[in-house]
């Protein structure tokens, strides 16, 4: 035993070991589920105990060891219900899957993130079974994080591994022909947890922050993992250069304040380092995806000093690139946004024309938010306010409608 | 996203409701039961409550000292919310499929009604990085 490990401390020895020992579990007992309900159980003893008992010599071996105790005993279980039903043992027997011999810790991760990110899989699903296989995160953690209960989340989660069982998704590494698609994949769960978190109010849900932080470790493991993929780096300097804003994004009241309001001084000038030294090393390096220049227009963001010093003729080549890469309405949107700095917002406006039939569009608040800006920025107030008001009706989130109404009504009691 | 599901009746919906068989009325608690628990195993189950019966509803507004006025209400046209469902699903079609099955539920002679159920979205923090 080697001392008292702190509760922060041990909650990211915890994280971090998950996928490293699940690894190794699953090869050992060759099943996935069972092992991934055997890793948890095994780190809800170790949160008991080690503050209690001191760090053990390997923490590792220590719940290798706790977890592996767990599987013996579930094994067991389960073949004394088999006896009992002899003829499912037989086919349970056959099914079971070799697993090649063990590899790093390193592949066992990226087997893992593969795992749970498989296009099989359900988002939610997925986005579960990764915070909490390869995250380390506890099923209440996780229920929290997208407030819903507890046996919802669990439920979601059994589900998640039911699937995987029953699609024979299989422990090893994606084949090279499959291995671009599936990257593809997690990253983009990756991106949906960091948005998550990134997306919700201050106050008393700060703590759904955890999962961007969780969002921005996790594509870090992949980041350093070195696939060679310019899309990683792209993913996790666009979660950087993002979340180095997150102080100035909110009043102390929760109330949105947009970009170009934002006190600069409380962003996070390390992120928005880090973040840019990532996209300069990655963009010359050829292959660029869509992850990569959303990172470039958030450093383009980040690095003026003051909202009207952003290079917006820089921004609009870079929308101009990414709308080649994705049929995204969204893109189209900001680009218009971003031509509307550049050309004017006369010249916007005819763009956001163009997008009124895109079926995809139709129900979405960001349109008419979009074109409000515009058209206040062109000193047409009746319009401006029609569209933040019918923006207001559209918008899922409340700190936008709160916004969208608060901006339409300082425009209609200026005007009259 | 998360969605409410409210199912609603007018005065005389709840009249005849009051009518109904043993039969019929086990039927469609039997129903109700079975569908909370499908939609708990399908990982999308938030929260549910039955509410009580509008006659017993109040309508309370603030006097001038703040002290509660309340009138009782009961118009013939007015709906009142009997029970809702909260779900949590990733698309807005994916809580209209759930609703649907919610409105097939049994009425009178066990025969599958088709209860209107309002469907509303749950507000949230903010929205999506738009990207």
């Amino acid at each position: 035993m080697t001392g008292q490990p702190s509760e922060i401390n041990l909650e990211q020895l915890l994280r971090e070991l998950t996928p490293q020992v699940l690894g190794i579990v699953v090869r050992r007992f060759r099943d996935f589920a069972a092992a991934e309900d055997a890793v948890q159980e095994a780190s809800i003893a170790a949160a008991l105990q080690w503050p209690r008992d001191g760090l053990p010599e390997s923490p590792r071996a220590w719940l290798i060891q706790v977890a592996s105790r767990r599987m013996a005993d579930y094994i067991r279980s389960e073949s004394a219900r088999r006896n009992r039903e002899s003829a499912v043992l037989m086919e349970s027997e056959q099914a079971a899957p070799s697993i090649p011999a063990r590899e790093s810790d390193v592949d066992d991760t990226l087997i893992l993130l593969f795992m749970c990110c498989h296009p099989a899989l359900t988002l939610s699903s997925a986005i579960a079974l990764t915070l909490r296989a390869v995250g380390g995160l506890t099923t209440p953690e996780i229920a929290h994080a997208f407030l819903v209960p507890e046996a919802t989340m669990a439920q979601r989660i059994s589900r998640a591994k039911q699937t995987i069982k029953s699609s024979g998704i299989p422990f090893e590494m994606p084949t090279d022909a499959e291995r671009g698609e599936r990257l593809r994949a997690v990253l983009h769960v990756l991106y949906l947890i960091f948005n998550e978190g990134y997306t919700t109010t201050s106050g008393p849900q700060l703590r759904r922050a955890d999962l961007s932080h969780e969002a921005m470790r996790l594509a870090r493991i992949v980041h350093n993992l070195q696939m060679g993929d310019p899309e990683i780096a792209g993913l996790l300097a666009l979660m950087l250069l993002t979340d180095a804003r997150r102080m100035a994004r909110t009043t102390a009241e929760g109330e949105l304040i947009p970009l170009a309001q934002q006190d600069r001084s409380l962003w996070d000038r390390k992120q928005i380092e880090e973040g840019v030294a990532l996209v300069s090393a990655t963009l010359p390096k050829g292959s660029v995806g869509p992850y990569q220049l959303q990172a470039a227009i958030a450093a383009v963001h980040d690095e003026a000093p003051r909202a009207e010093d952003t290079d917006w003729p820089q921004i609009l080549a870079l929308y101009d690139l990414l709308r080649r890469m994705s049929d995204n309405p969204m893109v189209e949107l900001n680009r218009a946004i971003a031509f509307a700095m550049v050309h004017g917002p006369a010249k916007g406006l005819e763009l956001l024309d163009a997008l009124k039939d895109d079926a995809r569009l139709a129900e979405h608040h960001r349109l008419d938010a979009v074109r409000a800006h515009l058209l206040e920025m062109a000193g047409e107030h009746a319009g401006a306010i029609d569209h933040y008001r019918s923006a207001a009706e559209k918008t899922g989130s409340l700190p936008e409608r709160n916004y969208l109404l608060a901006r339409a009504s300082r425009l209609s009691s200026d005007s009259g | 996203m998360k969605y409410i599901l409210m199912m609603n009746g007018t005065k005389s919906d709840w009249e005849s409701f009051a009518k109904w068989s043993k039969q019929d009325l086990d039927a469609n608690t039997a129903f109700m039961r079975a569908f909370n628990k499908q939609l708990k195993d399908e990982g999308v189950f938030v929260a549910t409550e039955g509410l009580g019966w509008p006659a017993q509803a109040k309508v309370v507004r603030s006097g001038r000292d703040g002290t509660p006025i309340t009138d009782g209400i009961f118009p013939e046209s007015k709906e009142f919310l009997a029970g809702y469902w909260i779900i949590d699903v990733e698309t807005p079609e994916q809580a209209y499929r759930i609703a649907a099955r919610a409105s097939a539920a049994p009425g009178p002679g066990g025969k599958p009604g088709s209860m209107p159920i309002e469907v509303r979205e749950v507000m949230s923090g903010f929205s999506d990085l738009g990207l």
